[in-house]
C-alpha cells in the first residue's frame, strides 16, 4: 500500500507541474459555471438548459448530467500521459526495474489521477454554495449527484489508464479512450433508442448517461453502482495486464 | 553471486543474446565489452528483471530473476543506459520518491539521499539537490542515475554505459568513483571503448554478435593476444644499416625493419618465437657504445584482439545478409 500511495503521491505531484491540467481542469469548470449561471444575455435563449436563470426553478440535476457527458473529453486528456509518457521516456526501465509490482504501479496511477479529479470535483462545490445563497437545493439531488459523480469519474479515469497502458503515444491513448467512453456515454443511448432487443436491451445497459441521470435525479442506483464499479475494476485488470504483456513481447 | 546459464533472448526474429554463459563473482568490477549491438544491453535488462529471457536462467545471489524478481530487483541498483528521469521532479525529490519505492524505511530515506547525494558529487561543491531534472546537463542526469542505483546500498550495481556522453572530465570522475564502488559491491558495467573497461574492471567479458567472445582478468585476456613478440628500439651512433645488420645477427631475431626518428634510428625488431631480445639488444649497444633512449616490448595489445573480434563479428553479419 505504502508503494501505491508513493506513485499516486508522485502522479498528483506532476498534475500540478502539467499546463494541459490546467487547461483540462479550467475548461471543465468554465463549462461547467456557462451551464450553472449564464451570462445575462443567454437568459432569452433556451433558458431551460441553464441552472441559476431568473424565475426558474434551479437544479443542480442537469450540471451533474453535462459533468458526466465533460468527462468523455477531460478523463482521456487527464490520464493519457500516465503510462504512456513513462513509455515514451524510458522512465518505465527505472519503474520497473524497482521492486514495485506492476499491480501497485497501475493502482498508484489511477489513484494519483482520481486524486487529481477529486480536487477538480472539489472546485465544483462553489456552484453548490452559489446554490444554497439564491435557492434552497434539493439535498438528496446534491448527495447522490456527488454519489455519481465520483462512481462515473473512477470509471472514465480506469478506462484512460487502460488506453495509455497500449501506446507510447499520448494522443493514441487519448483517441482509444475518447472512442471508448463515447460508446459508453453517447452511443449506446441513442443505439438503444433505435434499435430492438436484444440490441436495444444491451445498449441501454451499459449507457452510462442514464445511470448518471438517475444519480443525478437523487436516486440510488445499484445497478449504476455495479456498473461503475465493475468498469472501474475491468479496466484496471486490464491496464495491469497489458503491463504486464509488454515483458512477454 | 551472479550466474548466467545459456541465456537467449529473442526480439521477434531477431536473435540478440545467443546462448551466454558467465560467472561474476562476489566484489568483482565486471566490464561488459563489445560493439554497439552485440547483446549488452539486453543481456543487463533480462539480469535487472527488466525483460524476460527466451531461454536460459540468470540468478544473482541464488534468486531466479524470473522466479524471484522482487527479491532480485531488491538487492540490484540499475543505471539504464540512456538515464530517464522524470524531467519536472528536483533532484532531492526524485531520490526521496526512488528511496520509497526502493522499501528504505521513511525515517532513513533523507539519510539515504545524503549520502548518495554527497557520494556522486551532487551535493558538492555545488548543491544541485534543489535543480530541477529536466535543467541538469548530461553529466550531471548520470550522476543522477547512478545516486539513485545506490540509494538502498545494493550488493550488486549494474551500469549500463555509465561514462557515454559525458565530458573527460567527468568520464574521469565517474572512472574513479566505479573502481571506489568496487570495493564493497560487485558493480557490471558496460562499454564499447575497450581503455575503459581496462582501466576500471578486474574482469573483463567481451560479446560480440550475442555470443561469449573471450573473458578474463585483463592480464589473462592480454597473454592470449600476445602473438611472436616484436621490440621497438631506438639507438643513435651508427648508420641505420649498420644498426639493422648489427642486430639481425643476434640469435632469435627474424627481422629488423628501421625508421630514421630525427637523428636517432628506429627499429621494428620482429622475433622468431615469443622470446624478449630486450636484453641482447642492450648488452649489444653497450658493447658498440651507442646511445639507447628507448627500448620497448609492443606485445599484441587487446585492442587489436578486440578490433579482430568485432571485425570477425562484422563478417558474420555481412556473410549472414549475403546468404
Amino acid at each position: 500500500m505504502g508503494k501505491i500511495l508513493t506513485i499516486a503521491r508522485r502522479e498528483l505531484a506532476g498534475y500540478f507541474f502539467s499546463p494541459l491540467a490546467y487547461v483540462v481542469g479550467a475548461l471543465f469548470l468554465c463549462v461547467c459555471a456557462f451551464k450553472f449561471a449564464p451570462p445575462p444575455g443567454f437568459w432569452a435563449g433556451p433558458r431551460e438548459w441553464f441552472i441559476l436563470v431568473p424565475h426558474q426553478q434551479a437544479s443542480f440535476r442537469g450540471l451533474f448530467e453535462m459533468m458526466g457527458t465533460a468527462m468523455t473529453i477531460a478523463a482521456p486528456l487527464l490520464t493519457m500521459r500516465l503510462v504512456s509518457e513513462e513509455y515514451r521516456s524510458g522512465t518505465i526501465e527505472t519503474l520497473m526495474t524497482a521492486p514495485v509490482t506492476d499491480t501497485q504501479v497501475i493502482l498508484g496511477k489511477f489513484l494519483g489521477v482520481m486524486g487529481f479529479y477529486l480536487i477538480l470535483l472539489a472546485a465544483t462545490l462553489i456552484f453548490l454554495a452559489l446554490m444554497f445563497v439564491y435557492a434552497t437545493p434539493d439535498v438528496g439531488v446534491v448527495i447522490m449527484g456527488y454519489v455519481g459523480m465520483v462512481l462515473l469519474g473512477a470509471a472514465f479515469l480506469a478506462v484512460g489508464v487502460f488506453a495509455s497502458t497500449l501506446s507510447r503515444y499520448q494522443l493514441l491513448a487519448a483517441a482509444g479512450s475518447i472512442v471508448i467512453l463515447a460508446i459508453f456515454q453517447l452511443l449506446a443511448g441513442s443505439v438503444a433508442s433505435h434499435t430492438t432487443a436484444p440490441i436495444s436491451e444491451i445498449a441501454a445497459r451499459i449507457n452510462t448517461s442514464t445511470y448518471m441521470s438517475n444519480f443525478a435525479r437523487g436516486l440510488f442506483d445499484s445497478r449504476g453502482l455495479v456498473f461503475f464499479l465493475s468498469l472501474t475494476g475491468g479496466f484496471l485488470f486490464l491496464s495491469i495486464k497489458t503491463l504486464e504483456s509488454r515483458r512477454w513481447r | 553471486m551472479i550466474d548466467v546459464k545459456h541465456l537467449t533472448k529473442w526480439y521477434g526474429r531477431v536473435l540478440a543474446v545467443d546462448n551466454i554463459s558467465f560467472h561474476v563473482k562476489k566484489g568483482a568490477v565486471v566490464g561488459f565489452l563489445g560493439p554497439n549491438g552485440a547483446g549488452k544491453s539486453t543481456t543487463l535488462k533480462i539480469m535487472t528483471c527488466y525483460l524476460p529471457a527466451s531461454s536460459g536462467t540468470i540468478t544473482v545471489n541464488g534468486q531466479d530473476v524470473l522466479s524471484d524478481s522482487l527479491a532480485v530487483r531488491r538487492q540490484i541498483g540499475y543505471m539504464p543506459e540512456s538515464v530517464p528521469i522524470y524531467p519536472e521532479m528536483r533532484v532531492r525529490e526524485y531520490l526521496l520518491f526512488r528511496a520509497a519505492l526502493r522499501d528504505i524505511p521513511a525515517k532513513k530515506r533523507k539519510a539515504a539521499v545524503d549520502r548518495v547525494a554527497e557520494r556522486c558529487w551532487l551535493s558538492q561543491p555545488e548543491d544541485m539537490t534543489r535543480r530541477r531534472l529536466s535543467e541538469l546537463s548530461r553529466g550531471y542526469k548520470q550522476r543522477v542515475g547512478l545516486a539513485e542505483g545506490m540509494l538502498h546500498d545494493p550488493a550488486v550495481l549494474v551500469l549500463d554505459e555509465p561514462t557515454i556522453g559525458l565530458d573527460p572530465t567527468q568520464i574521469r570522475a565517474m572512472r574513479e568513483l566505479i573502481r571506489e564502488l568496487g570495493d564493497d559491491h560487485t558493480v557490471i558495467l558496460s562499454s564499447h571503448i575497450l581503455a575503459e573497461v581496462e582501466q576500471t574492471c578486474n574482469e573483463i567479458i567481451i560479446i560480440a554478435g550475442g555470443r561469449l567472445a573471450a573473458s578474463g582478468t585483463p592480464a589473462e585476456l592480454r597473454q592470449r593476444v600476445v602473438g611472436p613478440s616484436e621490440i621497438i628500439a631506438e639507438i643513435k651512433g651508427a648508420t641505420s644499416q649498420e644498426l639493422t645488420n648489427a642486430i639481425e645477427k643476434i640469435p632469435g631475431a627474424a627481422s629488423v625493419t628501421h625508421s630514421p626518428h630525427g637523428n636517432w634510428t628506429r627499429l621494428e625488431i620482429k622475433a622468431k618465437g615469443s622470446d624478449d631480445l630486450r636484453s641482447n639488444i642492450y648488452k649489444l649497444a653497450a658493447e658498440k657504445q651507442w646511445q639507447l633512449r628507448e627500448l620497448r616490448r609492443a606485445g599484441g595489445s587487446l585492442e587489436d584482439f578486440f578490433v579482430q573480434i568485432t571485425y570477425e563479428q562484422s563478417m558474420r553479419e555481412d556473410h549472414n545478409a549475403a546468404g
